[in-house]
């Protein structure tokens, strides 16, 4: 009989809030990041990049660069594999240039020297012939007849002939007659939304330290969402064979999406196997921007129909999305988030994944969803207004069920939406009196969570602690999450257990630290790591009592006889069963290895305040409050903290951040003094509401939460925004001139 | 390739280094010194990862060139703690969760304790404004924040 520690109340250590794992290594500046390696020998590495945006390379020539004190490799595309297909050969193009640069601050080649310094100086005197080739940086543009073609023969089968062959992705999904829908309206707005790029903007940037022998062999350390997925990866681009490269994942200076990508890694270790030295590769901050992960700027067109009682009729949506000059645009999960909160009887969803010369889009917290919310959103707030109906009562009137079919095909199981919606109805915040020249917002959001692939292994020490191996890299305090949660199982305190993220040599294969799919995924493999170990600890009491395995049961860290009938024993400490294991059978240890797929959805409704200086048209956000499903929080603090987090990056995403191309095609703002993301004193302190409907695919309940905080933020802000303006902002971010622009416009109006 | 002798105190320890007369204070902290508390996040002083002291002043350690450490008194996240004691900025920074991937906390730890230094009764908006310099993508702040006003309060009754 399978152990079953399943449960959704009674809870002793899972919902506590104790002091995290790395805490005392995070605030005395021992822990290490990825710039924090070193190795005997090692050499420092820079790379070159491309000034274009789009540019054939004639010529490489790095005789000067060679010939410098210091310089021990160079390597350009020819030292990378050869004959690679699909994703693989998309990454080898993105990190290292081919026959052309495909934009501004593409890599062409790389130097390996033994100062940080002798190798900045070596990529200037490398020299690059270009033959300078047409641009295009705008979506729009890009799907234009006249565009300059990126890549011809990019497209799948997916694209309707006739498009511009930029145009390399199209999804389309929905049900019912839309436009017998909107003939049922009492009122419906079509309108056009633009967002811009913007980047995920974790404070570290990329950074590895590597080494590769001519033998094969390899060693790897890097700060990243996945290193299971970087070493596929970095074996495929050079030729290696995976289970020769062991990666090390290093401490993560944020990711949001971002460090889920490889891009420097490669380049390390193909200049390591030349100068067969250890290599350590670090980005500055305007390579980060330029070449790293930027998430697409989109345009869409958004058209609902509502009745006088705010019944949605019919709703449709156009999504595109720039993605880079590579395929990968999130143009499916944008159009499939668009209108996931509503019962729908009518709804049709179009997305379209378009190349441009701007570097390959990277994940960005729930890809796709924030803009899509935003647009969708937007146009709910105006139908709302105009019918003079309560935003929230009109949301939950519409609101996904349990037994709502989604707009994108499947049945929703247990879902928490009306309860975020509720919760956020009772909140204060929503009643609260404003000030003159405040508006507020309201807006709903989704994202799906996922499961993927997990190992986790789990082993008991004689004095009956335990330490685990997990997989995913902890980029929020997920090692704290996975302590708590195997505690509750092994019936031990939190403090006696040492999680730690393994190599690739040391566990199964792991999918990467994204989906929010941590605390369920590899949460749920802990606890059936947990559940293995007990079992086994329940057999050895049973062995030593003389008695059936099934005759004894686990509560509390101890093993105590199932009843009466089972005989009376003393009930036996996990530490008296792991002091003897070695004599009793051997080492006890727990292992979990699957593809969970019972990853929860999660919703999200947020409350936002925002004030706007009509003289300077600057915005201040002055009350922020987010409710959302956590299915279960296991500690809630860093719930909290998830919650506040995707709050404070969507602000930023809607008031400052933006990518800007000049018409040279090149990024104007590759620095965090133009490209400027929330500071301290930008925001207020942000409210959070946990609300809790158990996933029924986890052992105790958990949804995941990292990604569907920067659901609704775009689209609450510029609903409260829109609504201190007295103007509808259709396009993000809502700088100060871009309000005033509006403000403008209204009054000429 | 003439490289410049700096003799400085670090975290109270006498110091001497060569470095190149481009490096950086940060870069010789990092690289020459092994202190890699201070984290690159911009090298250009946006960020405020690299923030020490020098001579008490709060500088962002990019944008400073490490020969100008000579005969200077740096301090360092390394030297915040005292022992085994960690500084009541620590104790709460875990105690509020006030990180989560942890890179900007030394930087955001040596601000904070170089404000109540200066200032053990701030306001609010006084640590949001003293604290501006310190970007921070994980926490939206909040916590930081709070962790910061509480020690405040905290070491004003204690003293």
């Amino acid at each position: 009989m399978a152990l079953d520690s399943s449960k959704t109340t009674g809870f002793k250590y899972v919902g506590t809030r104790p002091d995290r794992p790395d805490g005392l290594d995070k605030v005395t500046g021992r822990a290490r990041f990825g710039a924090d390696a070193t190795a005997p020998g090692m050499l420092f590495a820079a790379i070159k990049r491309s000034p274009h945006a789009h540019a054939r390379i004639l010529r490489i020539d790095a005789t000067k660069a060679l010939a410098m004190e210091g310089v021990k490799a160079v390597v350009t595309r020819a030292d990378f594999a050869e004959g690679l297909t699909g994703e693989n050969w998309n990454i080898l193009e993105n990190v290292m240039a081919g026959d052309t640069a495909l934009y501004d601050g593409h890599a062409v080649a790389a130097v390996a020297a033994t100062t940080a310094l002798a190798a900045r100086d070596a990529i200037k005197a490398i020299e690059v012939d270009y033959e300078i080739l047409p641009h295009v940086t705008d979506v729009d543009k890009a799907m234009a007849p006249d565009a300059p073609v990126i890549r011809a023969g990019a497209a799948d089968a997916s694209v309707p002939e006739g498009l511009h062959p930029n145009v390399v992705r199209y999804h389309e999904s929905g049900h019912g007659d839309v436009e017998a829908g909107f003939a049922e309206a009492d009122l419906v707005i079509e309108d056009h939304f633009v967002t811009e790029a913007t980047h995920q903007g974790y404070i570290e940037p990329h950074a590895c330290l590597g080494t590769l022998g001519t033998d094969g062999k390899g060693e790897l350390w890097c700060c990243t969402q996945g290193h299971w997925n970087v070493q596929k990866v970095c074996a495929a681009l050079l030729g290696l064979e995976t289970s020769q490269l062991r990666v090390t994942a290093s401490e993560i200076g944020g990711g949001f999406g971002g460090k889920t990508a490889v891009f420097i890694e490669p380049v390390a270790l193909a200049l390591s196997r030349k100068a067969n030295r250890p290599v350590k590769l670090v980005m500055t901050r305007a390579e980060v921007f330029k070449a790293t992960g930027p998430t697409s700027s989109t345009s869409m067109d958004v058209k609902i129909g509502m009745k006088k009682d705010g019944t949605i009729t019919a709703a449709q949506g156009t999504f595109r999305l720039q993605g880079g000059a590579f395929p990968g645009a999130p143009c499916e999960m944008t159009a499939m988030c668009a209108f996931a909160p509503y019962d729908l009887k009518h709804v049709k969803q179009v997305g379209y994944d378009v190349m441009a010369n701007r570097p390959k889009q990277a994940a960005y917290r729930a890809p796709g969803s924030p803009m899509a919310a935003f647009a969708v959103e937007s146009v709910i707030d105006e139908l709302c207004k105009k019918l003079d109906l309560d935003p929230i009562d009109t949301r939950l009137k519409n609101a996904s069920r349990e037994g709502t079919r989604a707009s994108f095909g499947p049945t929703w199981p247990r879902i928490g939406l009306v309860e975020t919606l509720e919760a956020a109805k009772a909140h204060p915040h929503y009643s609260a009196p404003l000030e003159p020249g405040q508006g507020r917002g309201i807006s709903c959001g989704f994202w799906f969570n996922h499961g993927g692939e997990t190992s986790v292994s789990l082993a008991l020490s004689e004095d009956g602690t335990a330490q685990i191996a997990v997989g995913t890299p902890d980029i929020g305090g997920s090692r704290a999450s996975m302590a708590l949660m195997a505690s509750e199982v092994l019936g031990i305190p939190y403090e006696d257990i040492r999680v730690i993220i393994a190599d690739t040599a040391s566990l199964g294969y792991n999918e990467i630290s994204h989906g929010s799919r941590v605390t369920y995924a590899s949460g749920l493999a802990t606890i059936k790591a947990a559940e293995d170990a007990v079992q086994k600890l329940c057999a050895r009491a049973a062995a030593k009592w003389g008695i059936p395995e099934d005759a004894v049961y686990w509560e509390d860290g101890f093993a105590k006889p199932s009843g009466p009938n089972a005989g009376d024993f003393a009930p036996l400490p996990i530490a008296e069963i792991t002091a003897t294991m070695g004599a009793t059978g051997g080492p006890i240890s727990g292992h979990f290895e699957a593809t969970p797929e019972g990853a929860g959805v999660s919703f999200a409704t947020h409350i936002v305040d925002a004030e706007v200086d009509r003289e300077t048209g600057s915005t201040k956000v002055v009350r922020y409050t987010v409710v959302q499903d956590a299915g279960k929080a296991v500690h809630p603090t860093y719930v909290e903290g998830q919650f506040q987090g995707g709050a404070a990056q969507g602000i930023g995403w809607a008031l400052n951040e933006e990518y800007i191309y000049g018409e040279d095609g090149r990024l104007q703002n590759a620095g965090f003094l133009d490209y400027r993301i929330p500071v301290a004193s930008d925001l207020p302190m942000i409210d959070t509401v946990i609300v809790e409907v158990p996933n029924p695919g986890h052992p105790f309940g958990v949804r995941g939460v990292g990604e569907t905080s920067i659901c609704p933020p775009l689209a609450a802000i510029a609903n409260a925004v829109s609504a201190a303006a007295g103007v509808r902002m259709r396009q993000l971010p809502m700088r100060p001139s871009r309000i005033l622009e509006a403000l403008d416009s209204a009054a000429d109006g | 390739m003439s490289k410049l002798h700096v003799t400085t105190k670090i975290n109270g320890d006498e110091v001497e280094f060569l470095c190149d007369p481009r490096e950086t204070l940060l870069d010789v902290l990092r690289d020459r010194l092994g202190l890699t508390g201070a984290k690159e996040g911009c090298g250009t002083g946006d960020c405020g990862a690299c923030s020490v002291t020098v001579d008490g002043r709060l500088v962002c350690s990019c944008l400073m060139l490490g020969a100008e450490a000579e005969g200077k008194e740096i301090a360092t996240v390394e030297g915040i703690a005292e022992g085994e004691a960690l500084h009541p900025l620590q104790k709460k920074f875990i105690e509020y969760a006030a990180l989560q991937c942890g890179i900007c906390t030394p930087g955001i730890l040596v601000a904070a304790k170089n404000l109540l230094e200066k200032n053990p009764d701030p306001t609010e908006e006084q640590v949001r404004y003293w604290l501006a310099g310190n970007l921070c993508r994980c926490t939206g702040y909040d916590k930081i924040i709070r962790a910061v006003m509480d020690t405040a309060a905290e070491m004003r009754e204690a003293s």
